[in-house]
C-alpha cells in the first residue's frame, strides 16, 4: 500500500492504495460510494466521476493517476440540502427508477450541460450514451437533462 | 372507497420516496456499507459442459495465506432444492444442491472460497485442483430432445422433473372443443415457428448479497432479491437451519426485471457466515453474471389459426418448447404462461389447443424474466395473425378488432391453464383495448403509412403492429400483507413485504394509503422488505405489486381510517358515519375538524388509549389483465440489412395509472429493454457451450443513441377488483417490440423475420433469400 493524496469534492484526502488500485476502487474504499461499479470494464457508466471537469469512468482510470487533480463525485454536486437542479429535474420527470445508473448519469449530464448549456436532443444523447441503464428506456432521463438545461439557463431549480 | 374523479394523491407523479437519496448517491445499496472485515466469496465455475466431478483437490489452496474457507459438495448441505424464488411449494423441479458431484453447464458451481481479500480468494480458486470425467453435452433442444441423449439429471434424487430420463422438465397439454376439426371447418388456416434465443436481464448492479452474525447470532442477508421471504424459506431449507434463525433485509435494488426472483448466492455467503462467524460479502462479476446468473428461456413455439372469410378466428393451436438450460427453476411456469397469457386475447376462437414441454439442456439457467414465457408466445401469436389478416385482405387492425377479449367476456383458457396448474376463470371487467389501439394507430399514421415503403436512399419504411394483454399477479396463490401504524405527528408508517426493485412501489404503495387516509404521500414513512419488520409478501414478481400488494396497502388503510374516525368521533362530538379524513384532519358535517396529530396523540397519551395500526392481507380472486396495442415504424436499410425503428407508439390500459410518470417509466424501460432483445441482445456459445460474448461490450444493450422516438400512452380504464382501479403495467411493455417489429419490417420489405434478434445478417440473407426467383430457393 501507498498513500495517495486525492482532492475529492474539494477536499484533501489522504488514502491508501495498491499500486494497480482503480480510482472507482479507492473512492468506495474512501466512502463516496455513490460511484458504482457495474462491469469494471468501461461498458456501463455506472462509475462516472469528473476528473479535471469532464466526466470519465473510474473503472479505467488508475487511481494515481488522479493524484494532483479535481475530482467530483455524486456527493459533490448537492450543496447541502439544496439539490443541483440535474438532480432535481431528474426527480421531477421521474428519471430515476433503481437509481443505480442515476449518479453516473446526472455526472455525465453535468459534464454536458458545464460546456454546453444548450445542448440539442441528440447532444443529449451523445453524452449519456456512455451510461447504460436497463429501467428507464433513457426516456425520461433526456427529459430531464433538458429540463434542467432550461432551469440553469433561466437560474430557477425546481 | 373515492371513485377515481375525486382521488387527490392517486393519479399524481409525485416525486419516489426514495428518490432524493437515490440522486445524492446515498449509501443505499447492498454493497454500499463498510466491507473492511468481510471475508470475500469468490466461486469457481465449471469449464466443462457435462461432467461428473471426480475429485477436487483443495490442499493448496488452503495454504494461501488469508483462505479461511473452501466450500465444496464435500464439505456442504446436500439437499435438493430449487433456486426459483417462488411461493411454497414451488412448482419447479428440486433439482439443484449447493455443491453438486456433477456439472451440468460452463460456469456451473464447483466450489467457493472465502478469503480476506479478493486477491487471496482468486489465487485459491486457480491452486483448486479438480478431476472431472467429462460427459457429452447437450447444447440445443434438438439434442436434448433425440433418441438416446446424454441424461443432464441422472441423480435419481431430484424431483419434480416431468421425465428426467428423457431431459423433460415439464409438460402441458390442454384443450378447448376440438382444435383438429376447427382447423378442418376454418376457410383460411395459417401457421407460423418462431425462435427466440438466449438474452439476458442486465441489471446494472448484478447480483450482490452481504451476510453477517447479529449480536444474537442470527443470520443476517442483506441482499439484492426480488424475493426477500422466498429467500428466507429457501435458505432455511439449504442450509438446514430454522427460518426463525435468518433475517433478510432488502436494501434498495440496481434493478431485476426477474433475474433476482432467484436465491443465487445467499445460501452460499450464509453458509460461509454460519461455519466462520464472520461477515462474508459476494459479488458476481459482470462475466460471471452473464454465464451463471439467469437469462430468458429460449423457446421455438408454432402457432396455427383458423378462421372464417369474416375473419372471425376459429381455432388456434400453440405448441411451444423450451430450453431451460441446466436447471429446471421456472420451467413449468414460463411454459404454461406462454400461453395463459396470450390466448386468452383471442377468445373468440372457440376451438383451442396448448401443448408444450420444457427441456434440459446443458447450457446456462433461464429463469423468470420480465414478460414470462408471454415474451415468446407473443412473437409467433402476432406474427401469425398478420400473417392471417393478409390472406383474408382485412386490415391488421381490423382482424384484432374482431377477435379481442372485451368487457363482460372470458376466455375457457383462464380456467385451464394457470401457474403451472389449473387457472382461474374469470370475466374481463376493465378493457379499454378498443381505444388503446385507435390512438395507436393515430399517434404512428398508420392510414397513410401502412403499405406505403416510403424510400429514403437505401432504408424502406414500413409499420408494423400488435397487441398482448398480461396478469395482475397470480390469482389464488399470490399474497400480500401490509401493516400501517400512526405516530402522534400525524405520520404513519407503512411496512410492506412488497419488494421494491426500482419500480417506484414504495412509492405508489404509499400513494394508496394516503389516499384513503387524507394525507400527502409523504407522510408515508415507507419501510419494505425486512423479513424481520415487515409482514408477509411473495415478492416483486408476476406483474403483482400495484394490484395484489397495493389491495393489501389499502384495506390496511381503511382499518386504520376506521379506528381514526372511532376517535375523532367523541372529539367532534359526531357520528363516525359522518367524519370525512381530508388534508391530514378528520372533518365533520359542520366543518367542524380536528388535526390527525391530535387524533393520535390522543390515543396515544390521553383516553382509551391503544395504537392506532392495522395489519391486512391480499390474494386475489382474479388476475386483471392489462392492455397494450403497439405500433411501430420502422427503416430497413436494404444494402445492410440494418433494422431502425424510427418510432415506436405503446398504448396501454393499466386501469388507473396510480403514478403516470412512473407507469410511463416501466413501459418504456419494458419496451427499450424489448427492443434490444428484438434486434441486437443474443448469448452466443461455443461449440463446447461456453459463452462467447459474456460483456457488455460484446452482448448489446441499448443506450441513449438506440432509442427511438418513443411515445407511452395511458389509456385510462378502472379496474372495479383492483386497489383505487389498478392494474399492474411492470411486464407487459416487453412483448410488443419483436411482433411489432417484425410485422413492420414485413410491411417495409416483404420479408418474415422467424428468428430474434433481427440482426443486419439476419434481416440481408432474408432480403437476398426473398429477391431470388422462386425456382431457385
Amino acid at each position: 500500500m501507498t498513500s495517495l493524496e486525492l482532492t475529492i469534492n474539494g477536499a484533501r484526502r489522504v488514502v491508501d492504495a495498491n499500486p494497480g488500485d482503480t480510482l472507482l476502487e479507492v473512492l468506495r474504499r474512501a466512502g463516496h460510494v455513490g460511484v458504482k461499479k457495474g462491469c469494471g470494464s468501461g461498458d456501463c457508466g455506472a462509475c462516472t466521476v469528473l476528473l479535471d471537469g469532464r466526466a470519465v469512468n473510474a473503472c479505467l482510470v488508475l487511481a494515481a493517476k488522479a493524484e494532483k487533480r479535481a475530482i467530483l463525485t455524486i456527493e459533490g454536486l448537492a450543496n447541502g440540502d439544496a439539490l443541483h437542479p440535474i438532480q432535481e429535474a431528474f426527480l421531477d420527470e421521474g428519471a430515476v427508477q433503481c437509481g443505480y445508473c442515476t449518479p453516473g448519469m446526472v455526472l455525465s449530464a453535468y459534464d454536458l450541460l458545464s460546456r454546453n448549456p444548450t445542448p440539442s436532443e441528440g447532444e443529449i444523447r451523445e453524452a449519456i450514451s456512455g451510461n447504460l441503464c436497463r429501467c428507464t428506456g433513457y426516456v425520461k432521463q433526456i427529459r430531464a437533462v433538458q429540463t434542467a438545461a432550461e432551469r440553469m439557463r433561466s437560474g430557477r431549480n425546481g | 372507497m373515492a371513485e377515481r374523479e375525486s382521488f387527490v394523491v392517486v393519479g399524481q407523479s409525485v416525486r419516489k420516496v426514495d428518490g432524493v437519496g437515490l440522486v445524492k448517491g446515498k449509501p443505499k445499496f447492498v454493497a454500499d456499507v463498510d466491507l473492511s472485515d468481510v471475508l470475500y466469496v469468490k466461486i469457481l465455475g465449471s469449464p466443462h459442459a457435462h461432467a461428473r466431478i471426480v475429485r477436487i483437490d483443495s490442499s493448496a489452496a488452503a495454504q494461501i495465506p488469508g483462505v479461511i474457507a473452501i466450500l465444496t459438495y464435500e464439505n456442504t448441505p446436500s439437499t435438493r432444492h430449487t433456486t426459483a424464488g417462488q411461493g411454497y411449494p414451488e412448482p419447479s423441479p428440486y433439482d439443484a444442491r449447493m455443491f453438486d458431484t456433477k456439472v451440468r453447464f460452463v460456469g456451473d458451481r464447483v466450489a467457493a472460497v472465502a478469503a480476506e481479500t479478493e486477491e487471496a480468494a482468486e489465487e485459491a480458486l486457480r491452486a483448486i485442483r479438480v478431476t472431472y470425467e467429462e460427459l457429452p453435452a447437450v447444447l440445443s433442444i434438438d439434442e436434448a430432445r433425440a433418441e438416446g441423449a446424454p441424461v443432464i439429471h441422472d441423480e435419481g434424487d431430484s424431483t419434480g422433473i416431468y421425465e428426467a430420463a428423457r431431459n423433460i422438465v415439464a409438460d402441458v397439454d390442454i384443450d378447448v372443443g376440438d382444435v383438429e376439426r376447427g382447423f378442418v371447418e376454418s376457410d383460411v388456416v395459417v401457421e407460423t415457428t418462431c425462435e427466440t434465443q438466449y438474452a439476458q436481464h442486465t441489471p446494472i448492479e448484478t447480483h450482490v448479497v452481504h451476510s453477517y452474525l447479529d449480536s444474537d447470532d442470527r443470520l443476517v442477508l442483506r441482499t439484492s432479491t426480488q424475493v426477500p421471504f422466498h429467500v428466507r424459506r429457501i435458505v432455511a431449507q439449504t442450509l438446514g437451519i430454522p427460518i426463525q434463525r435468518i433475517r433478510v433485509i432488502k436494501p434498495r435494488v440496481g434493478g431485476g426485471f426477474g433475474t433476482k426472483q432467484e436465491v443465487l448466492l445467499e445460501d452460499i455467503a450464509g453458509w460461509v457466515t454460519l461455519r466462520t462467524g464472520r461477515a462474508a460479502f459476494l459479488s458476481l462479476s459482470r462475466a460471471e453474471e452473464f454465464v451463471a446468473a439467469r437469462t430468458r428461456h429460449p423457446m421455438r413455439v408454432r402457432v396455427k389459426l383458423g378462421a372464417n372469410k369474416d375473419g372471425v378466428l376459429h381455432a388456434i393451436e400453440m405448441e411451444a418448447t423450451s430450453n431451460t438450460g441446466a436447471y429446471g427453476a421456472h420451467g413449468l411456469t414460463v411454459l404454461a404462461n406462454t400461453g395463459s397469457k396470450t390466448l386468452p386475447l383471442y377468445n373468440k376462437a372457440k376451438n383451442a389447443h396448448f401443448y408444450g414441454q420444457a427441456v434440459y439442456t446443458n447450457l446456462p439457467v433461464p429463469g423468470a424474466y420480465r414478460g414470462y414465457g408471454a415474451t415468446q408466445g407473443y412473437f409467433p401469436l402476432e406474427t401469425a395473425m398478420d400473417e392471417l389478416s393478409e390472406r383474408l385482405g382485412l386490415d391488421p387492425i381490423e382482424l384484432r378488432r374482431r377477435n379481442h377479449i372485451r368487457v363482460g367476456e372470458t376466455s375457457p383458457i383462464f380456467e385451464k391453464l394457470g401457474e403451472g396448474r389449473e387457472g382461474v376463470s374469470q370475466t374481463v371487467k376493465s378493457c379499454e383495448l378498443e381505444r388503446c389501439i385507435a390512438v395507436g394507430a393515430e399517434r404512428i399514421g398508420w392510414r397513410e403509412k401502412r403499405g406505403a415503403r416510403r424510400r429514403e436512399g437505401p432504408w424502406v419504411h414500413g409499420v408494423g403492429m400488435s397487441i398482448m394483454m398480461q396478469g395482475s399477479g397470480i390469482p389464488q396463490i399470490d399474497m400480500a400483507a401490509a401493516t400501517i401504524k400512526m405516530n402522534e405527528d400525524g405520520s404513519f408508517n407503512l411496512l410492506v413485504g412488497a419488494t421494491d426493485i426500482g419500480t417506484g412501489s414504495d412509492t405508489i404503495l404509499a400513494q394508496i394509503a394516503a389516499e384513503v387516509l387524507g394525507v400527502p404521500a409523504s407522510r408515508m414513512i415507507v419501510t419494505s422488505s425486512d423479513t424481520d419488520l415487515t409482514p408477509f409478501d411473495v415478492g416483486a414478481y408476476a406483474s403483482s405489486t400495484t394490484y395484489v400488494s397495493g389491495m393489501a396497502v389499502q384495506r390496511a388503510a381503511e382499518g386504520v381510517r376506521g379506528q381514526i374516525l372511532s376517535v375523532a368521533a367523541p372529539m367532534l362530538k359526531a357520528s363516525v358515519e359522518s367524519l370525512r379524513l381530508v388534508g391530514e384532519h378528520a372533518v365533520g358535517p359542520a366543518g367542524a375538524r380536528v388535526s390527525l396529530a391530535e387524533v393520535c396523540r390522543r390515543a396515544m397519551y390521553s383516553s382509551d388509549q391503544f395504537q392506532i395500526a392495522a395489519t391486512a392481507s391480499c390474494v386475489p380472486s382474479e388476475s386483471p389483465p392489462p392492455f397494450l396495442a403497439n405500433f411501430a415504424e420502422v427503416a430497413v436499410d436494404v444494402e445492410t440489412g440494418r433494422v431502425k425503428v424510427v418510432h415506436y407508439v405503446a398504448a396501454v390500459d393499466c386501469g388507473v395509472a396510480i403514478n403516470p410518470l412512473m407507469a410511463e417509466g416501466q413501459m418504456e424501460g419494458a419496451i427499450v429493454n424489448g427492443i434490444g432483445y428484438a434486434l441486437s441482445e443474443e448469448m452466443l456459445f461455443s461449440s463446447t457451450g461456453r459463452v462467447r460474448n459474456p460483456s457488455l461490450f460484446d452482448y448489446k444493450i441499448p443506450g441513449a443513441l438506440d432509442v427511438p422516438n418513443l411515445d407511452v400512452i395511458l389509456v385510462g380504464s378502472y379496474e372495479p377488483t383492483g386497489p383505487m382501479g389498478a392494474k399492474s403495467v411492470g411486464e407487459i411493455g416487453i412483448n410488443g417490440p419483436i411482433p411489432t417489429i417484425a410485422n413492420a419490417i414485413y410491411d417495409a420489405v416483404g420479408i418474415r423475420l422467424r428468428r430474434t434478434p433481427f440482426t443486419p445478417e439476419r434481416v440481408l440473407e432474408a432480403l437476398v433469400c426473398e429477391r431470388r426467383p422462386k425456382g431457385e430457393r
